[in-house]
């Protein structure tokens, strides 16, 4: 089962409830328990979880590499690249490897045969345990405009026998999108502030249109206003948790302690947003299989 | 010669257009004739890129030079690879832009005169 903790909003805890939830599935329940931190630009999971990284490996994506004696300059390759990463001049192909998604577009279609493919290193993927939870986060070289394949090949080590809990990066736009999809259930991590809701209204338009199950986590909750709370009901979102503005879980936040490795009364909370994911995922299963 | 000048409209009495990639019009000028053709700019959407797509436009146009408010760094590094010659800091309508240009009193640019990405803030 693939569980995805995102949000509209940056600082609103999706780390804090992704990393407390993976400690309370470790704890608690009797299934494999994977962490992926999707943040890629700024990972942080492994601040609190403190895992054992023991590999380590480079992530790369494939940019052209046109070889002159071939190419006749016809254009053909900047015409089909959807990212105008490559420019026809006169006497030379110019490539843009940054802008490169690396799709292979170019190496496919050039009808002289006289593009070919090099390895542009954009991060590196690391991974190890902690306590019996299995670790993974990728680290994006500093520059790297695109997230996307880093994401991808942190994905690639989802382990389908694993109850699997991916933290999303904030926002909105691709990286968010490829964190997301493919998920059983995404909790959405508010807080309850106009600013919170506007960018809760956001999260939600963009999973619904992915076609999953959301439900939604109010952190600080005892602060702010009713919009949150009213939005979810208008919207027929469940809200699965509250986590109370609390001193304690600032200064533990601080220090990069995770809370249940301190605060042990806040396992009731997690235990509950537990329980009502895997009977929305249930629900939700048999209605696909009826 | 032929020059591609940016504008945020379709004709000679139209502003020039501060941002290059993302520019709402080309006037690619004839510059003995005044006669001209207005392009809109397909770039003005990209994801990204802009700048480099709308280089490869006005160069497949076989323009010799381009006269605009600003250019980032990768539409330069492309303009200047084909050889042609950017002027920056136009402003006032494209037929003035002109004018001051066969006055020589456009500057040619040696580098780009905005980082990357400008032109998605408005250019302004």
């Amino acid at each position: 089962m693939i569980i995805s903790v995102a949000s509209g909003k940056g600082g609103t805890g999706k780390t804090t409830i992704a990393v407390n939830l993976a400690l309370f599935l470790a704890r608690e329940n009797s299934a494999k328990v994977q962490l992926l931190d999707c943040d890629v630009e700024e990972p942080n999971a492994h601040l609190f979880l403190k895992p054992k990284l023991d590999t380590s490996q480079p992530v790369t994506i494939p940019v052209p590499k046109i070889d002159d004696s071939m190419c006749t300059l016809c254009g053909r390759c900047a015409e089909v690249c959807a990212y105008n990463a490559l420019a026809v001049l006169k006497d030379q192909v110019m490539v843009f490897d940054q802008l490169c998604h690396g799709c292979g577009g170019c190496t496919l279609l050039c009808p002289e045969k006289a593009i070919a493919e090099k390895d542009r290193e954009m991060g590196v993927l690391e991974a190890g345990k902690s306590g019996s939870i299995n670790f993974v986060h990728g680290r994006l070289n500093i520059g790297e405009a695109m997230a996307g394949p880093l994401i991808r090949a942190v994905k690639e080590r989802i382990d389908p026998d694993a109850v699997t809990i991916i933290d999303v990066p904030p926002g909105t736009s691709c990286p968010v999108v490829e964190s997301v999809k493919g998920s059983d259930y995404t909790l959405l991590v508010t807080e309850p502030t106009p600013f919170g809701l506007n960018d809760l209204e956001l999260a939600v338009g963009v999973v619904r249109k992915l076609g999953i199950p959301i439900g939604v986590i109010i952190n600080r909750a005892d602060l702010g206003d009713r919009g949150v709370k009213d939005y979810c009901q208008r919207e027929a979102i469940p809200v699965l948790g509250e986590i109370p503005y609390d001193h304690k879980l600032a200064r533990l936040y601080s220090t990069g302690i995770a809370i249940l490795n301190e605060e042990e009364r806040y396992l009731q909370i997690f235990a509950r947003i537990w329980n009502l994911i895997e009977s929305q995922v249930q629900v939700e299963l048999q209605a696909q299989s009826g | 010669m032929k020059i591609a000048i940016t504008s945020q409209g379709d004709k000679l009495s139209s502003e020039v257009d501060p941002r290059f990639g993302r520019c709402a019009y080309f006037l690619i000028v004839d510059s003995e004739t005044d006669s001209f053709e207005a392009i809109s700019n397909p770039a003005v959407s990209a994801g990204g890129g802009a700048g480099i797509q709308a280089s490869q436009l006005v160069l497949d146009k076989g323009v010799e030079a381009v006269i605009t408010g600003n250019v980032g760094p990768n539409a330069f590094r492309t303009l200047r690879g084909a050889g042609i010659k950017v002027y920056g800091g136009a402003s006032g309508t494209v037929e003035e832009s002109l004018k001051s240009f066969k006055e020589g009193k456009l500057q040619d640019l040696s580098n780009a005169s905005v980082p990357g990405h400008f032109g998605m803030k408005g250019g302004m």
